[in-house]
């Protein structure tokens, strides 16, 4: 029961703070497909920045606060500037949000695979994969108390730091949506941006802050997945998260705090696949699919019901041209 | 301070490339006044309005609130100086409350608080005696509500100088009593109200002063009080202005088409139609005059098939002496009956024509179906093209050309020539001639006479009286939905229409 409660918890965070970044984003009217890509660019910009670090200082001088500091902010970089490029393209120029967002998802992977690449030949590693153990160890450290608990302490205090900082993003995020005067403006962007234009906010602003932003705690998303469940990179070693993560905005009817329980839910889903013994490999696929099925489900419900809080935002997906009335 | 205006015009003047909109307009309105603005489409009300809550800027010309120069180039300046506009189309998000719709946008340092703001929207309620819910969400709203959350929301952010562009339009008459009450109150708490209308028995019940405007220009600014509908027509419409439309006398003139009590109501509840009757007669043209908007595409489309009615009936009876009720077939039946609807709306290429397909294609929409094999046959569609091109002297290179590179007037030529080609017993064209220069206008009236001669029911929605009166031989008038009146096109006044128009019947026009 531990196991497998621990296990999905390690498996929902990465989707947790995907989902909790796009939904940042698709409120602000911006459906941002490119989200796997800049997870994928999250994680390796972390890895670059640890693995340099680590082989500037050397093995045995790493003090730990600078390599977490340097690893989040080499993430925060890779992730802000693949935002950037979205919005730019996006807000700015208007192209289609599709288009972009899946192109970003294929140069994110390229990116992602081409530095992996490389580091692991710059660093002589033997294998493909690069280790990340001497940094990554700090990430994994749980809180001191937790294995005097119990079970309490297994189940909920056995993680590292970024699974709370992911639960404590999502709860804010949401607070900051449907109780703060930013979280409405954002909301009204993303759902007329013609009516917010005209009540004087700044359209372009919320757009590109939101989009950055989500681009941001998504690339954490990656971040952890690398530092905190594996603790090494290897190419292409992510898998289909960041679609899981999308997939998830919409099971969670686009609010963050029932995106923290619906990716506990995912990565119990996704659990019961590798737990449950005696099962044929084909089998195992079919539980792979039912994170999709219960998103495909959630949206039937929702559409039959009808009921418009529970729609995306309006104006998800369209470009906004003040002159075009 | 009682000397000086809450807001006053001076010499306005706004240009939309060589449209002049506004000519030299000045206007005041003090305070504690309901001010009307009384004109047609198109006299410029609206864009007057628009700059004076920053929608627009002006060319030329000063304007003063409380006394003091200001220049307004955005509605947030408008805002600043306590002028809020409240639009015809709602600026409002869906999902949200009325309460959050109202704080939307306003930053004024205060911690954000919706029950604060709930608390402030309820005391706006209650002092002017709205009645509306701050939680309500706007999409479970009627457009009554909407229009209440619209106002609040002008009042919230402290408006002094309140414009309504046309509030009644959507409006039932139970509502528009009831905004008439509120904006009474509001009168009577000092605030100054411009209401932009062209209902003359609303100008009369509710406003202190009205302001005519004609063709951009300011005519006059009368006293409520000491002016009648009479007066008021004729400074809106102004005198008549002979056009030489070559006129026939209509003959062999039977019933075509005989409309009797028919209603129906849109998508948001408001009677759109009611009980409208009329006939109109082949060899005969028969205008339909009334301000844009009071129904007349709905009547049209009723004819068509395309507008669902609540009662009434719809005969057509063929040249041959058979009955049919109408409203028991489908658009393409009517079709196949004769009756065409060449119908005009404000985007000339939205209905009836696609602008990125050429001439022939266009042709095909209405041909298409009668093909019989999995080929499309362009040769017939071809040789009309040719034709309507050749006849109506369409200018266009060829008839491979798309039709949106086509100008206004031959996008009209090419859209009434295929309806006509398809030899309608009853032609509906509606604003055929919006947008089109005078030569192109006049093709556009022969080619409708032609048709009356050659025994076919007209049916001519128009704008411009001087046009329906040159043009037509009977002329009804329709003003939100109901037939205000019938009047011979030979003989009637502008006055006469003009008065219907705006919500009289005939009888009290007389």
């Amino acid at each position: 029961m531990t196991v497998f409660i621990q296990g999905a918890i390690r498996q929902a965070m990465p989707l947790l703070f995907g989902a909790t970044g796009e939904i940042l984003t698709e409120k602000s009217g911006n459906l941002n497909l490119g989200i796997p890509g800049i997870m994928y660019v999250g994680a390796i910009s972390g890895v670059i920045g640890a693995t340099i670090y680590e082989h500037t200082v050397g093995a045995e001088a790493i003090v730990p606060a600078l390599a977490v500091s340097i690893t989040l902010l080499a993430s925060f970089i890779g992730s802000l500037l693949m935002g950037l490029i979205y919005s730019f393209l996006v807000i700015s120029l208007r192209a289609n949000q599709n288009v972009t967002g899946l192109a970003l998802t294929t140069f994110g992977i390229g990116i992602g695979n081409f530095f992996g690449g490389s580091l692991t030949k710059i660093i002589g590693s033997q294998t493909a994969n690069i280790s990340l153990g001497n940094i990554s160890k700090y990430f994994k450290m749980t809180p001191p108390i937790a294995d005097k608990l119990g079970w309490f302490g297994d189940w909920f205090l056995s993680y590292g730091f970024l699974t709370y900082v992911g639960i404590i993003v999502a709860i804010i995020a949401g607070y900051v949506l449907k109780r703060t005067r930013v979280g409405l403006h954002l909301r009204a962007v993303g759902e007329n941006p013609a009516t917010a234009d005209a009540t004087g906010v700044n359209v372009t602003k919320y757009k590109y802050v939101a989009t950055c932003t989500g681009s941001v705690i998504a690339g954490l998303g990656g971040l952890y997945y690398v530092f905190e469940y594996t603790g090494n990179w290897s190419n292409n070693g992510f898998g289909d998260r960041g679609w899981l993560a999308i997939a998830l905005v919409i099971f969670a009817l686009w609010k963050p705090v029932i995106a923290i329980i619906g990716s506990i839910l995912f990565g119990a889903l996704y659990m019961l696949g590798i737990t449950t013994t005696g099962i044929s490999r084909e089998l195992k696929e079919v539980y792979e699919l039912l994170p999709y099925l219960a998103t495909i489900f959630i949206l039937i419900i929702t559409s039959i019901r009808n009921k418009k809080e529970n729609h995306p935002p309006a104006s998800l997906g369209l470009s906004y041209f003040r002159e075009e009335r | 301070m009682d000397n000086t205006y809450a807001i006053e015009l001076k010499n306005i003047s706004k240009r939309f490339g060589t449209v002049l909109a506004n000519n030299n307009v000045n206007l005041s309105v003090k305070r504690g006044e309901i001010m009307a603005i009384l004109g047609e489409n198109g006299s410029g009300k609206t864009t007057l309005m628009n700059m004076i809550s920053g929608i627009y800027y002006p060319d030329e010309g000063q304007i003063f609130v409380n006394g003091e120069e200001v220049t307004i180039t955005s509605p947030k300046d408008a805002f600043n100086y306590s002028i809020g506009m409240i639009h015809q189309h709602f600026k409002l998000v869906d999902v949200f409350s009325a309460t959050e719709n109202i704080v939307l946008g306003i930053n004024d340092g205060k911690r954000y608080k919706l029950s604060e703001a709930r608390r402030q929207v309820l005391e706006i309620t209650e002092k002017y005696g709205f009645d509306i819910s701050p939680d309500k969400k706007i999409y479970e709203m009627s457009v009554s509500e909407k229009q209440t959350v619209e106002i609040i929301k002008v009042l919230y952010r402290g408006a002094d100088i309140l414009i309504l562009d046309e509030p009644t339009a959507v409006l039932t008459p139970q509502e528009i009593d009831k905004l008439f009450a509120v904006l009474r109150r509001m009168r009577d708490d000092g605030k100054s109200i411009i209401i932009i209308t062209h209902k003359m028995n609303e100008v009369l019940s509710l406003s202190d002063r009205v302001a005519v405007l004609r063709k951009g220009e300011h005519i006059a600014t009368v006293e409520t009080a000491s002016t009648s509908v009479s007066e008021l027509t004729e400074l809106m419409v102004g005198k008549k202005i002979s056009l030489n439309i070559n006129r026939t006398d209509p003959h062999d003139t039977s019933d075509r088409l005989v409309v009797s009590n028919i209603s129906s109501v849109n998508s948001e509840g408001v009677t759109v139609l009611d009980k409208v009757s009329f006939t109109a007669r082949s060899g005969e043209i028969l205008g339909i005059a009334g301000i844009a908007g009071s129904g007349q595409k709905e009547l049209l489309e009723a004819i068509a098939g395309l507008q669902p009615l609540t009662e009434g009936e719809i005969k057509y009876n063929s040249p041959e002496g058979e009955s049919f009720n109408l409203r028991k077939r489908t658009p393409e039946q009517i079709r196949e009956l004769g009756v065409r609807l060449s119908f005009v709306p404000e985007d000339r290429l939205g209905m009836g024509l696609v602008g990125s397909m050429d001439i022939i294609d266009n042709m095909m929409l209405r041909s298409y179906k009668k093909g019989h094999s999995i080929f499309l046959n362009r040769k017939s569609p071809k040789k009309l093209a040719e034709e309507i091109v050749d006849e109506l002297e369409v200018a266009t290179p060829d008839v491979k050309t798309p039709v949106r590179k086509l100008s206004g007037g031959n996008v009209q030529k090419v859209l009434v020539g295929r309806e006509i080609a398809a030899k309608p017993k009853v032609l509906m064209a509606a604003y055929p001639v919006r947008g089109l220069d005078i030569n192109s206008s006049y093709t556009i009236y022969n080619l409708l006479n032609e048709q009356k001669d050659n025994g076919v029911a007209v049916i001519f929605v128009g704008e411009d009286l001087d046009v329906l009166l040159d043009l037509c031989d009977r002329i009804i008038v329709i003003a939100s939905g109901k037939i205000t009146g019938e009047v011979d096109g030979r003989h009637a006044t502008k006055e006469e229409v003009g008065v219907m128009m705006t919500g009289n019947t005939q009888k009290e026009a007389n």
